[in-house]
């Protein structure tokens, strides 16, 4: 008599896995990649390609000879952290920093929790503030964008358009004064502007991110209240008073809000699981980012609010519940 | 037509694989031997009538439901009762059953064996729901609730919908979307008794729109039928559940807990309202139905007209026989169904389908970490996290899983079917549900 096998019900099962969703997001990073490596030349590649290699590196090493588990180093996630913190930091940082901060990332942001699935905080960014904190000279030397530079080294460096608003408002110069200074929004959003090495292109990020909505690996809730609150509240402040504060769309299309909004504040494990939550996540990211941008001690702000907000989560999650079948009845 | 409808919250789309639906219903000789469990309902088992050795006819009562929320059951086939013994059934358990050897084919005197239509008749409420009950109607859908009981309405409480179920939202089966394409007139008549015996001047037949055919054959029968309308609805998962479905046709929520008279809806199923017309209008009882046996390498998929009481490998052979390379044997659709460790298992009132799966269908992926995709909670048509409810209840927490409403959980499985990590979801739910349903149970006293 043949043996069957028996399980409990459902017996069908989606084509999704956790893999096919982390490799689709590094596709859709493919568009804003390319401007990166347009812009910022083989520095650019070089530092992507050492942060992609030590985040597998520093994972195989943890799982294999701390943890002594299973190895997931090709589920796609640790390629995800290698990219999105080299695109976060600047593309002629010195590699030996890269290394670092990829192992701050894993193993501080991510082993230590218990691997994929189990951190607090977003491990790129963990990485990121660690670099910021300890190697400040380094982390906020930024090249200026020259097409297809050969060179690692000699690239021209220059400060970010927020740098340029932040300390030219600080010594009382007026916002559109400062704006001849800042390439055209067109500029801007394309991605020819001084700034860390993947954050540069709002429409390439925007790209991916739509790709990232079709192929249901995201949904909207968090970049557009992230992107939404941040340009309400930015907006306030620039009717208040334009001459000190930028308008919003230079929030939008500056510095790292577009790659925080669409790929950072997403990540699923430091996220909240309702979408009232996710709404409430994204204005608290959208928030506090022009808070900082306004009124703090760095002229970016993007990276210490989702940090900040991704502490909240597990109180998101406890508070915000989905609304449940047949909790309010309304009769039609 | 009009638009299509569906239910808002939750819900997923797995593969419809409706191989069945251009087979027409095929009726099957009786078996030699049968075996019918006394507890093919939801309730209290039927109590035996009958002793081994006793000749019976088809159709002949062998087991009366006397609770109150039971089912009486009948022969369906003519011969000797060998025994009355404990048999393993779809759950898996040994549960008691009447085996009957069959000789011939004799049926009781009663039972009006023409296929001809009757529409025609001048019965009281009170009458049909009594022909109901003798009869042995339950729920076809699967949950096999007794359907007197349904159009009893508790007193407060007043039904103003009669709701059709012809969604069949499970892929897979094609049983009822072939009994509405074959037996749509017979289904209409059974809708017109089960309205009058409930009381109620408006019925509605819901059914996908992947079942285009259907639809629209309904739609025109009814046009002669002005109490009842046919609504259409966009394919989703699991739209044939009961709250889903008056969710999607009448825009209510039944309340957690409740049932759907609450919000003046009765819910029956479409094979239901054909085995009321049988029951009611020729007198015969629920002793065969529909099953669809089907799945990918399965010879010869098909609908079969079985007698209730069938080794499910008959009905295997009759579709070709079992594949060399089958995995596993579903009772059921392959969302709710329940996977078979033996098949000689009797087919009873609630089998709407036998599925086979090849070794590699069988399988589930392999487990990962969870990653907090929140896709469990976006899908659960009841607005719970199953996530939570599972780590809940794997830490024993059952307080708390109350408070996150386990209890509301239908095991519909759309968090498993959807979890990318290959977490087993629903199976820690349905741990937590026991527990919590024992926790509520003790409670009370």
């Amino acid at each position: 008599m043949k043996v069957l096998t028996v399980s409990g019900s459902p017996h069908f099962h989606a084509e999704e896995s956790v893999s096919k969703l982390m490799y689709g997001v590094v596709f859709s990073l493919i568009p804003a990649m390319l401007v990166s490596f347009y812009f910022f030349g083989l520095a650019a590649i070089v530092v992507t390609l050492t942060a992609v290699v030590a985040c597998m590196a520093f994972e195989f090493l943890i799982q294999k000879y701390l943890i002594k588990g299973p190895l997931t180093i090709f589920d796609g996630s640790a390629i995800i952290t290698g990219v999105l913190l080299a695109f976060n930091v600047p593309a002629n940082l010195p590699l030996g920093l890269v290394v670092i901060g990829s192992a701050v990332a894993i193993g501080m942001g991510k082993m230590t929790f218990g691997g994929l699935g189990k951190n607090p905080f977003n491990p790129a960014l963990v990485g990121r503030v660690f670099l910021m904190i300890s190697f400040p000279v380094q982390m906020t030397t930024y090249p200026q964008p020259s097409v297809l530079n050969v060179s690692l080294t000699d690239a021209v460096t220059g400060p970010t358009p927020l740098t340029i608003i932040k300390d030219g408002v600080s010594r009382g110069m007026p916002v559109s004064e400062l704006m001849g200074q800042i390439p055209d929004y067109i500029n801007l959003l394309m991605g020819n502007l001084g700034g860390s090495a993947g954050e540069i292109s709002a429409i390439a990020i925007l790209l991916g991110g739509v790709y990232m909505l079709i192929r249901k690996i995201i949904s909207w809730h968090i970049p557009v209240a992230y992107l939404g609150s941040a340009a309400i509240f930015a907006g306030i402040f620039w009717l208040i008073s334009p001459e000190v504060y930028p308008d919003p769309l230079f929030h939008l299309l500056t510095g790292g809000l577009m790659l925080g909004a669409i790929y950072m504040a997403t990540d699923y494990t430091t996220s909240p699981m309702s979408r009232t939550g996710m709404i409430i996540f994204g204005i608290g990211c959208g928030l506090l980012t022009i808070i900082i941008r306004l009124f703090g001690a760095y002229p970016e702000g993007v990276a210490f609010s989702i940090l900040i907000m991704n502490a909240f989560v597990p109180l998101i999650n406890r508070g915000l519940k989905p609304k449940r079948f047949g909790e309010e009845v309304k009769n039609g | 037509m009009e638009k299509l409808k569906t239910f808002v919250m939750g819900g997923v789309h797995p593969p419809e694989n409706k191989l069945a639906e251009k087979q027409s219903i095929l009726r099957l000789d009786p078996p030699e031997s049968v075996a019918i469990p006394l507890s093919q309902h939801l309730g209290v088992p039927a109590a035996p009538v009958v002793n081994k050795g006793d000749e019976v006819l088809a159709g002949q009562l062998i087991a009366k439901g006397e609770a109150f929320i039971s089912a009486n059951i009948h022969a369906s086939v003519s011969g000797k009762v060998a025994k009355i013994d404990a048999v393993i059934d779809s759950s898996g358990y040994r549960k008691k059953a009447i085996l009957i050897n069959t000789e011939g084919d004799k049926w009781t005197d009663g039972i009006d064996q023409d296929e001809s239509l009757v529409t025609d008749y001048d019965l009281d409420s009170k009458e049909i729901t009594r022909r109901i009950q003798d009869n042995g109607v339950v729920g076809m859908g699967g949950a096999t609730f007794p359907s007197h009981v349904k159009m009893m309405v508790p007193k407060g409480k007043k039904a103003e919908y009669l709701i059709i179920n012809g969604v069949e939202c499970e892929p897979c089966l094609t049983a009822d979307h072939r009994l509405m394409l074959e037996k749509g007139e017979e289904i209409m008549v059974g809708i017109t008794l089960q309205m009058k015996a409930l009381g109620v001047d408006k019925a509605i037949i819901g059914i996908e729109n992947n079942k285009a055919d259907a639809l629209e054959h309904l739609e025109r029968l009814a046009e002669k039928y002005p109490a009842i309308s046919v609504q259409g609805l966009k394919v989703k998962y699991p739209q044939g559940a009961e709250k889903q479905l008056i969710k999607a046709l009448v825009n209510r929520e039944v309340p957690s807990g409740k049932l759907p008279i609450e919000v003046g809806c009765v819910v029956h199923n479409v094979g239901t309202s054909f085995a009321v017309y049988e029951a009611v209008l020729k007198n015969k009882p629920l002793m065969e139905r529909v099953v669809t046996v089907s799945g990918t390498s399965v010879k010869k998929p098909g609908n079969f007209m079985v007698r209730i009481g069938t080794p499910v490998i008959t009905l295997i052979e009759a579709a070709g026989g079992l594949p060399e390379d089958t995995g596993k044997v579903i009772n059921g659709g392959p969302m709710m169904g329940k996977a078979l460790n033996d098949l000689n298992v009797p087919v009873t009132k609630g089998t709407s389908g036998i599925l086979i799966f090849t070794e590699a269908e069988s399988k589930r992926p392999p487990e990962q970490n969870c990653i907090r995709c929140a896709r469990c909670l976006t899908i659960c048509p009841m607005g719970l996290e199953p996530y939570l409810l599972a780590q809940l209840t794997d830490k024993k927490r059952l307080e708390e899983c109350e408070d996150e409403r386990i209890m509301d959980c239908m095991e519909c499985g759309s968090c498993l079917y959807i979890c990318p990590s290959g977490k087993p979801l629903l199976d820690h739910i349905r741990v937590g549900k026991t527990r919590v349903g024992k926790m509520i149970r003790e409670r009370a006293g």
